[in-house]
C-alpha cells in the first residue's frame, strides 16, 4: 500500500502489486499539505542532544556538502567523505545552465503547481507525485538560500533576478549564473561546509573513497574507506549514514560525467541490501560535442541553454558534401522546429536525442562519420549582436573552440546526444531512506524525482532540496525514533566489511594478466551504448545479457593493475570501480529488457506510434522496478513499487 | 605526431623525483594534453612499468582538479585554458614537452604530478563564506543587487581553486585565489557583516599555510584559466587596510 487516497474516476487505474518492501511512506492527505503535514509530524531532536549523533555523508557535492553543512549547522556530529582532493570538486561544479524554481518572477503563470506537472510530464509518468510535489515546494527556499549565501545569479539592470527557459517547460523559471551555476552552488555549498568544517562541526575527508556500508542487526551503521594517498583501509561508524555520491553514467566508459564519477557507493550499498531502482533510467543528453577518436577519455556537453537560441538543423538530402554555409535555407530541415512546432528546438532532452539518432540513421548527420548535427547561432547573432550572444553563451563558445578548434561565431556548432545523467539509482522512501534501514541516499544517487527522463536545470534542485531541506529533516526523524545501540570497531560485521574490502584490493593486484583497466571500461562502454543506449531492443539487450558476464569472466583473470596497494595507486582505485560497473551493466540491461515499453529516455523499438515517439503501457508498467540484490547481478529480484497518479492525469506526453 | 615529454617522476612526499623521457607516438591533434598522459601511461602499462600519476577529473576545465607546469608554464600558457582543455594541436611533431607540477612550499607534492592543496581549502575555511544558516534565508529578489555588482562578483566566483596561480608566482603567492572570493563576497550585500573579519582571517591563513607575499608582478593572472583580474587584489588590499584600521570591527 502506498498511499490511503483513493483514485479519482477518469484515471485509469494501474495494475496494483503489493510488495512490502517497496512502502513508499507517503504521508497521507492532499499533495499540497504532504510535507508541511509530515514535518510537523517528524519526531525532533533536542537542541543539546544532537552532537550526541554521528551522522556520516559521502560525496560533497550539492546534495552532500549541503546536507553535511546543514547537519552541522543544525548541531549533529558530520563526517564527510570525497574522492576528489578536494570538497569544492565534486561533479556539480559541471553542471552548467541553471536550476528551476517555481518564483513566477516573470509573472508568466509559473507555481508550484506547474512545476509539479511539469516535472512529472517531463518524466514521462514514471516519477512518484508526492517526492516531485515537495521538489516543487522547496524549489523556491533554494533560490532563496543560495542568495543569501552570496552566490552571483546573473541579474537585469534593475537589480532583479533574471531567467532564462529550458527544455520541457513553456514558462521562463531557470535562475542561471552564465554558463556555471553548478559551480556557483557547488560552491556555495561548499562554503557552507566549510565555515562547519572551521567551527569543528564537521570531519572532512577528502581523497578517500568509500568501499562498503556496515550494516549492524540490519540497520546502516557505518562505512569502509580507503586513504587514496597511503591506502589504508579504515572503518567509520555512525548513526545514520547518507549516500550522495552521484550517477553512473560513467558504465557507458564515454558520458559527460567527470572521470572520477563511479557507481562504487551505492552498488556496494545494493549488494548489502539496498534496493536498485530503474536502473535502466539513462539521460541521454542531446547537445554534446562528437567524438573525435579512440583516444576519446570523456564528452563535453555544451549547455542545453545554447538552445534558446541556437537552431538544430541537418541537410534535407542524405550526405550533402556541402559546408553550411553553402546549403541554402530551403535545404535544411530544422527537425526539432518541423516535428515539435509548439517547444520547437526546447524539446526536452531524450526527445531531442532521439530526433538527432533518428536523421543521423537516415544518413542526414554531419562531421565525421555523419554523427552529428548542426546548432546554429546565425539567426540568434543577426537578430542580437555577437555581444549578447557572448555575454549569454561566451564561456560555452570558447569551450567549444578550445576542445574542435573550430569556431562557433563563424559557423554552426556540430553536437551529437551523449550520456549525461542517470534518473535510476538506489530506492528510496518519501523520507528518502533506501531498504537498509538508517541508510539514506540524496542527488543523482537516488532514483526519486525525474522518473524515466529528467528535465534541464531540475537536477541542481532535487540535489539542493536534499541536502538543505529533506534530508536533515528525515533524518533527525529517524534518529529521534531511537534504539540504536551503541556499537564499535570490534564488532564482527565492522571486521567482516573490512575484511572483503582488504581482500578485494589485494585480489586486483594479485591477477597479473595482460590488460589494463581501461580497455575493460572501454569495451563494457561499447555493449552498453550499442544495446543499452538510445534505443534498445529485446534482441539486443539479451545478446548483451550474454556478454557482458563473459567481459566480467575476462576482467576477474585477465587484468593487470601494477603497483601495490599501500600507497597513492590511481589504477587500483579504477579497478574497483569498473568491477562495479560491470555488474551494474548487467543489472541495466536486465531491467530494460524486463520493461518491455518505451518511457522517457528509455526507448523499445518495439514499443512506439506510428510517428516513431515513444509508446507507455500504463497498463503493465506503471511502477517503479526496485531490483534486490541475491548474489549475482542475473538473479536480482524485482520488486515492484506501484505509481499512482492522483493529481495528474496519466496521458501521452505531447511536445508537438 | 610523436612526442618526447620529460616527466616529474616522484614515489611520494618523502622520496626525491627526477625528470623522466618517454617517447609518445600516435599523438593525434584532436587529443586533449590528458589525453595523451592517458596514452602515454597505457604504453607504460603494457611494458609493465608504473603510469604516472595527476590529478584530473571533470576534464572541461571547471572542477579545477588538473594543471601541471608545461614547459615553464602553468596550464601551458594558452589563454584561458585549464590542462585539460588544452589539445595536442597546438604542438607540433617531434616536440620536446618537460611536464612538471605545481611547485610551492604550501602546494608538497603527493606523487608524481600531484600536490596538496589543502592550504587553499583551510584559507576558505578561515573566512570565506557568508554565514547564511539553512532555512533563515528572505526572498532572493528582497534586495536588489546592482548587475554591476553582480556580474564583478561573478567574475571573482568563478575561481575554480587549481592554483595556477601559485605555481606562475615567483613568491608563490596566493594573492589572486584570496583576493577572488574576498572581492566576490565583499561586493554583495550579502557579503557585508563579515567582510572586515573576512579579510583578516583569510590573509593570516595565507601567510600560515606559507605562502609568498604579493609584489604586483602579474603572471597569476595571466595563467588564470579564468582570467581573474590583478583589481581583485587591489580590492583586497584596500579591504585589508580598512579592516585593519577598524581593528576588524564593521563600526567607523
Amino acid at each position: 500500500m502506498t498511499t490511503e487516497i483513493k483514485p479519482q474516476v477518469d484515471v485509469r487505474q494501474p495494475v496494483e502489486y503489493t510488495d512490502a518492501r517497496v512502502n513508499a511512506n507517503i504521508p497521507a492527505g492532499p499533495i499540497e499539505q504532504k510535507w508541511s503535514k509530515h514535518k510537523f509530524e517528524m519526531k525532533l531532536v533536542n537542541p543539546s542532544n544532537r552532537r550526541k549523533y554521528t551522522v556520516i555523508v559521502v560525496g560533497t557535492g550539492l546534495a552532500g556538502g549541503a546536507a553535511a553543512a546543514t547537519m552541522a549547522e543544525m548541531g549533529y556530529s558530520v563526517k564527510a567523505f570525497c574522492y576528489q582532493d578536494s570538497a569544492r570538486r565534486a561533479h556539480s561544479i559541471a553542471a552548467q545552465g541553471g536550476i528551476n524554481a517555481a518564483k513566477n518572477y516573470r509573472n508568466d503563470g509559473d507555481s508550484v503547481y506547474r512545476l509539479f506537472y511539469d516535472t512529472i510530464k517531463g518524466g514521462d509518468f514514471r516519477a512518484r507525485e508526492a517526492n516531485v510535489y515537495r521538489l516543487a515546494e522547496l524549489s523556491v527556499n533554494i533560490i532563496d538560500q543560495c542568495v543569501a549565501q552570496g552566490v552571483p545569479f546573473a541579474r537585469e539592470y534593475s537589480g532583479y533576478l533574471d531567467n532564462r527557459s529550458f527544455g520541457g517547460a513553456q514558462v521562463s523559471r531557470t535562475f542561471y549564473a552564465r554558463g556555471q551555476t553548478g559551480q556557483q552552488l557547488m560552491l556555495g555549498a561548499y562554503q557552507a561546509l566549510s565555515r562547519q568544517v572551521a567551527a569543528g562541526n564537521v570531519d572532512l575527508n577528502e581523497r578517500t573513497e568509500m568501499l562498503d556500508v556496515i550494516v549492524i542487526d540490519g540497520r546502516a551503521r557505518g562505512i569502509v574507506t580507503r586513504d587514496m594517498v597511503t591506502g589504508k583501509i579504515e572503518s567509520h561508524l555512525a548513526d545514520a549514514v547518507v549516500l550522495a555520491t552521484g550517477g553512473y553514467s560513467n558504465v557507458f566508459y564515454l558520458s559527460t560525467n567527470a572521470k572520477g564519477c563511479n557507481v562504487t557507493a551505492t552498488w556496494r550499498a545494493h549488494k548489502r541490501g539496498a534496493f536498485f531502482a530503474n536502473p535502466c533510467y539513462t539521460q541521454i543528453h542531446p547537445t554534446c560535442i562528437p567524438v573525435s577518436g579512440d583516444h576519446q577519455s570523456k564528452l563535453t556537453l555544451m549547455s542545453e541553454s545554447l538552445r534558446n537560441d541556437g537552431r538544430v538543423w541537418v541537410p534535407l538530402t542524405a550526405g550533402d558534401p556541402r559546408s553550411p554555409d553553402k546549403i541554402p535555407e530551403d535545404e535544411r530541415d530544422y527537425y526539432l522546429e518541423r516535428r515539435y512546432p509548439s517547444y520547437g528546438n526546447l524539446a526536452p532532452r531524450d526527445i531531442s536525442s532521439r530526433a538527432a539518432k533518428v536523421v543521423c540513421d537516415e544518413g542526414r548527420g554531419v562531421g565525421p562519420g555523419g554523427l552529428g548535427v548542426y546548432l546554429d547561432f546565425t539567426a540568434a547573432i543577426k537578430r542580437l549582436g555577437e555581444s549578447t550572444v557572448r555575454e549569454r553563451y561566451g564561456n560555452l563558445f570558447d569551450m567549444y573552440e578550445r576542445i574542435t578548434g573550430e569556431n562557433p561565431y563563424k559557423g554552426p556548432m556540430r553536437i551529437y546526444p551523449a550520456v549525461h545523467y542517470t534518473m535510476g539509482g538506489l530506492w528510496v522512501d518519501y523520507n528518502l531512506m533506501s531498504t537498509i534501514p538508517g541508510l539514506f541516499v540524496g542527488g543523482e544517487a537516488n532514483f526519486s524525482d525525474h522518473g524515466a527522463n529528467r528535465l534541464g536545470a531540475s537536477a541542481l534542485m532535487q540535489g539542493l532540496a536534499d541536502g538543505y531541506f529533506v534530508l536533515p529533516a528525515t533524518i533527525s526523524n529517524y534518529l529521534a525514533q531511537g534504539g540504536l545501540e551503541k556499537v564499535d570497531t570490534t564488532h564482527s560485521a565492522v571486521q567482516e566489511a573490512v575484511q572483503s574490502v582488504t581482500a578485494q584490493t589485494q585480489k586486483f593486484l594479485d591477477i597479473k594478466g595482460t590488460r589494463t583497466v581501461d580497455s575493460f571500461h572501454r569495451e563494457l562502454g561499447k555493449i552498453m551504448w550499442e544495446y543499452c543506449g538510445m534505443s534498445r531492443t529485446d534482441e539486443g539487450l539479451r545478446y548483451a545479457l550474454q556478454r557482458i558476464p563473459e567481459l566480467r569472466q575476462q576482467f576477474w583473470t585477465d587484468l593487470r593493475v601494477l603497483g601495490s596497494g599501500d600507497d597513492l595507486n590511481q589504477e587500483l582505485e579504477k579497478a574497483g570501480r569498473v568491477a562495479d560497473f560491470i555488474e551494474l551493466g548487467e543489472l541495466m540491461c536486465l531491467d530494460a529488457l524486463e520493461r518491455a515499453e518505451s518511457c522517457g529516455g528509455h526507448f523499445r523499438e518495439e514499443s512506439q506510434t506510428p510517428d516513431g515517439e515513444a509508446l507507455r503501457n500504463d497498463d503493465d508498467y506503471c511502477y517503479v522496478a526496485a531490483w534486490e540484490h541475491t548474489g549475482e547481478p542475473s538473479k536480482a529480484v524485482l520488486h515492484r513499487e506501484t505509481l499512482h497518479f492522483e493529481n495528474i492525469h496519466l496521458a501521452q506526453r505531447s511536445y508537438k | 605526431m610523436k612526442i618526447t615529454v620529460n616527466v616529474w617522476r616522484q614515489k611520494n612526499a618523502s622520496s626525491k623525483g627526477r625528470l623522466e623521457k618517454y617517447q609518445v607516438d600516435h599523438v593525434s591533434p584532436d587529443m586533449s594534453f590528458l589525453e595523451m598522459l592517458d596514452t602515454l601511461n597505457q604504453q607504460l602499462m603494457a611494458k609493465g612499468e608504473v603510469p604516472i600519476a595527476f590529478d584530473h577529473d571533470c576534464r572541461e576545465g571547471i572542477c579545477g582538479s588538473c594543471g601541471v607546469v608545461i614547459n615553464g608554464l602553468a596550464h601551458g600558457g594558452q589563454l584561458a585554458t585549464t590542462t585539460c582543455q588544452l589539445h595536442m594541436r597546438k604542438f607540433k611533431d617531434g616536440d620536446n614537452i618537460t611536464v612538471e607540477p605545481w611547485r610551492a612550499n604550501a602546494f608538497p607534492v603527493i606523487k608524481d604530478l600531484m600536490v596538496d592543496r589543502g592550504s587553499f581549502d583551510r584559507i576558505i575555511q578561515a573566512g570565506g563564506f557568508i554565514s547564511a544558516h539553512t532555512g533563515s534565508a528572505p526572498d532572493a529578489n528582497g534586495t536588489p543587487i546592482p548587475k554591476d555588482n553582480a556580474d564583478m562578483a561573478f567574475e571573482g566566483a568563478q575561481c575554480i581553486g587549481c592554483g595556477a596561480c601559485v605555481a606562475a608566482c615567483p613568491n608563490a603567492s596566493a594573492m589572486l585565489f584570496t583576493s577572488a572570493k574576498v572581492g566576490h563576497l565583499g561586493l554583495l550585500p550579502q557579503g557585508q557583516p563579515e567582510r572586515q573579519q573576512r579579510v583578516l582571517k583569510m590573509v593570516a591563513q595565507m601567510d600560515t599555510e606559507g605562502f609568498g607575499g604579493c609584489t604586483n608582478i602579474g603572471e597569476c593572472t595571466a595563467a588564470c584559466p579564468k582570467e581573474i583580474g590583478l583589481h581583485f587584489i587591489s580590492r583586497l588590499n584596500r579591504d585589508l587596510l580598512g579592516a585593519t584600521l577598524r581593528g576588524g570591527s564593521t563600526v567607523d
